[in-house]
């Protein structure tokens, strides 16, 4: 049987970019993980959210997998990025989109003003 | 003592900050799974479990977002594994 650790490298392996968040992305359940997908979004990043109030072991893994707290966790080619607050800066100053690009993820640069 | 002024005083003493606000955003999660009163299983005990905390302390300078993350959940990790759900942080060096 597989650890919960390796059902977790599991799910980051074979996609670029994996959000652990609560609900799904269509239906965030948590206004933290519902921020985190409306800027994928509005980046147009193509991403798999893993629902962790579906699973109360991957919910727990997660946090110990990354030594972070809380959900939403951002992770990019298996590494992690951050939680919602991160990520949001990492949006604001511009950051996340640059990242992605370098990281060879495909995403909407946002046009500088 | 209430769960804000401890972590208050833990950050305080943590960090030595410049300036330090520790905000109780939990009546705006009333009804939030794990909310006392929500009726969720698994509710907490506590009515303070949503915080913000913005902190600026030269602790931070040269640090990573992740690192100063990862050093406020280092020291408030025994609120996180009990009653405190949510933590967001705004973790800035003087200057920034």
């Amino acid at each position: 049987m597989a650890s919960i650790q390796d059902e977790i490298k599991q799910e980051l392996s074979g996609t670029e970019v994996v959000l652990f968040m609560k609900g799904t992305p269509q239906m965030p359940m948590c206004g933290f993980s519902g921020q985190v997908v409306q800027i994928l979004d509005y980046l147009g990043v193509s991403y798999k959210g893993v629902n962790v109030l579906a699973n109360d072991e991957i919910r727990q893994g997660v946090k110990e997998f990354s030594n972070w707290p809380t959900i939403p966790q951002l992770y990019v080619k298996g590494e992690f990025v951050g939680g919602c607050d991160i990520v949001r800066e990492m949006f604001q100053t511009g950051e996340l989109a640059t990242f992605l690009g370098e990281q060879g993820v495909s995403c909407q640069q946002p046009e500088k003003n | 003592m209430s769960v804000k002024e401890r972590i208050q005083g833990k950050l305080s003493a943590a960090l030595a900050p410049l300036t330090l606000e520790v905000i109780d955003d939990s009546h705006k999660h009333a009804g939030h799974i794990g909310h006392p009163g929500s009726g969720h299983p698994g509710a907490l005990s506590s009515t303070e479990t949503h915080f913000t905390v913005k902190v600026v302390s030269a602790a931070f300078t040269g640090k990573t977002r992740l690192a100063r993350h990862r050093a406020v959940n280092e020291i408030l990790a025994e609120d996180l594994r009990g009653g405190v759900h949510a933590l967001a942080i705004e973790a800035r060096a003087p200057g920034e």
